[in-house]
């Protein structure tokens, strides 16, 4: 076959059942484990009639969605009131194409798109996520959905700082922004906030894990911020704003929104994994072109810990309460921004000073 | 006058939070693994599992008529209940027992016997008013409709509930 040929159909292939078949309902169920995990929680039972334990409880609840009226106030901008679920939505889809989520199966690299400026590539994106947001409150021309898109705005673009800047040890390190040169750097070196492979008992590994640790505490709490998801929801503050951005949207749309704040947990966990947990590789466990078996272990290896992150993710959200306004901004532009900062000095500092 | 409240004095390890963000996690945890342990008791599971054994004795449910051991109605129509209902979702058409009758001293008897479900307030006044001890507040609180009509509960529905009561019944009295 046409190599040009055989490499679209096998990206389309790796596109079709990493979005289809492991994305979305991981979305779906993300949902579901999160009305359980708060219920269990709370000591409450959560979703247990549809199915066993309610585990059909997602199918019930898409079902509901789609035969619901799609209602379109006549107070709004059509055009844009319809863009905004699509672009909250496919930006958080769309970051997963440059995160390599397995090895190889049959000698097939398990990234959708390797390409050199990949973290780059995921921050352009996961920035476009904010225009979902904006213009949804714009265009429902309704002020409980404006002020929730301006407050989010305005912390998405102060978390970005945060954001950016936490992750640039982890390059000055590696001096590659390509994500699976990344995750093959942890596999020789030990994941990047516990150096326990390769010379692991060489100081200056677990001395740069200081460094390090740090990164992935800004980077995480910033990915927080960036999801929208408490303690950093004020977007969609429910006692507050009502619904915040999302007010005046029913039926799928609505669960576009809904649907996109999980895709973008999946991922922002998928970008935490591959940059600070190591990606794909499990002590022990060799790579793909050792069997197949071994691709599909890492694959689920990947998900596995994306899994136990999004549990954190939920962990926090029935913990803590939501910050007030001025908190916010203040932690973001104050603490965390020169956390970030001060922690790049560190680690080049570690990096330059001590001799690998 | 403008108070001052005088604020606590937060250590360092206050102002700090995250001593206190990690106890909160904890007890969220806790409470998370003593779900999965089954170690916490949970609410009742209400259409699986009921509380209809444990209902007290004076527990006010839905109105209903009453018979007595012959099988005979023991309302009078005397509509005191249809006067004394708050919200007034009693509605009684009384029929005239006829002259020639065994019972014709008792002069009334309900043709017609409506309480509208959706405007009753379960408050129990129509059982306490009741002359004849007619009409009961019995158990039954799990009252569902999917129309207005079906919500409103006529003399044969109201029999229904009430079912038979044992006692002295002062109307069927020739003497009294």
């Amino acid at each position: 076959m046409n190599p040009t040929v055989s490499f679209i159909l096998i990206t389309l292939l790796k596109i079709v059942g990493i979005v289809f078949l492991v994305i979305l309902p991981m979305v779906s169920y993300a949902v579901y484990a999160e009305r359980k995990v708060s219920a269990l929680i709370q000591d409450r039972l959560g979703p247990n009639r549809v199915g066993p334990a309610g585990l059909f409880q997602p199918i019930a609840d898409a079902m509901k969605f789609l035969l619901k009226e799609d209602f379109t106030p006549a107070h709004v901008n059509k055009l844009y009131y319809w863009l905004a679920p699509c672009l909250a939505m496919v930006p958080a889809i769309t970051t997963i194409a440059v995160v390599p989520f397995g090895s190889t199966l049959f000698g097939v690299p398990m990234v959708i798109a390797d390409i050199n400026v990949g973290v780059l590539f995921v921050f352009a994106i996961a920035s476009l996520g904010v225009y979902g947001i904006v213009i949804a409150g714009w265009a429902s021309n309704s002020k409980y959905p404006f002020l929730g898109a301006v407050r989010s705005s305005s912390q998405m673009i102060s978390y970005e700082l945060s954001l950016g800047l936490a992750v640039v040890p982890i390059f000055l390190l590696i001096g590659n922004l390509r994500l699976t040169e990344v995750v093959q750097y942890q596999i020789d070196h030990g994941w990047m906030i516990l150096p326990f492979a390769g010379n692991w008992k060489n100081p200056v590994g677990w001395l740069l894990a200081v460094p390090m640790w740090i990164s992935f505490g800004v980077f995480a709490i910033a990915v927080f911020a960036e999801t929208n998801r408490l303690p950093f929801d004020l977007p969609e503050a429910e006692t507050e704003l009502v619904g915040g951005y999302h007010t005046e949207y029913s039926s799928m749309k609505f669960a576009l929104f809904f649907l996109g704040e999980y895709a973008a947990m999946i991922t922002g966990s998928a970008i935490i994994v591959t940059l600070f947990l190591g990606g794909w590789h499990f002590p022990g466990v060799p790579d793909g072109s050792r069997g197949w078996i071994f691709g599909l272990i890492n694959i689920f290896v990947f998900f596995a810990k994306i899994a136990a992150l999004l549990f954190v993710f939920m962990w926090i959200r029935f913990t803590l309460p939501r910050f007030r306004y001025d908190q916010l901004m203040r932690l973001g532009w104050v603490f965390f921004f020169e956390i970030a900062l001060v922690n790049i000095f560190l680690a080049a500092a570690i990096i330059g000073f001590v001799d690998r | 006058m403008a108070i001052t409240v005088p604020r606590p004095k937060l250590t360092w390890s206050e102002r700090l939070y995250l001593p206190a963000i990690a106890a909160g996690m904890a007890i969220t945890l806790r409470h998370l693994k003593d779900m999965l342990l089954g170690r916490t008791r949970v609410t009742m599971q209400y259409p699986e599992q009921k509380w209809d054994a444990q209902l007290p004795e004076h527990y006010r449910g839905a109105p209903a008529l009453v018979k007595d051991e012959a099988g005979r109605i023991r309302c009078v129509a005397c509509q005191l209940c249809e006067f004394i209902c708050p919200p007034r979702a009693i509605k009684i058409e009384p029929g005239e027992i006829p002259a020639k009758d065994r019972f014709s001293k008792v002069e009334k008897y309900p043709r017609e016997f409506d309480i509208d479900m959706i405007r009753c307030i379960f408050c129990g006044m129509c059982e306490e008013v009741c002359p004849e001890q007619a009409i009961f507040l019995r158990k039954d609180y799990a009252i569902t409709g999917l129309t207005r009509a079906e919500m409103v509960h006529n003399k044969e529905k109201l029999l229904e509930i009430g079912g038979v009561i044992h006692g002295v019944v002062l109307k069927w009295n020739e003497k009294k």
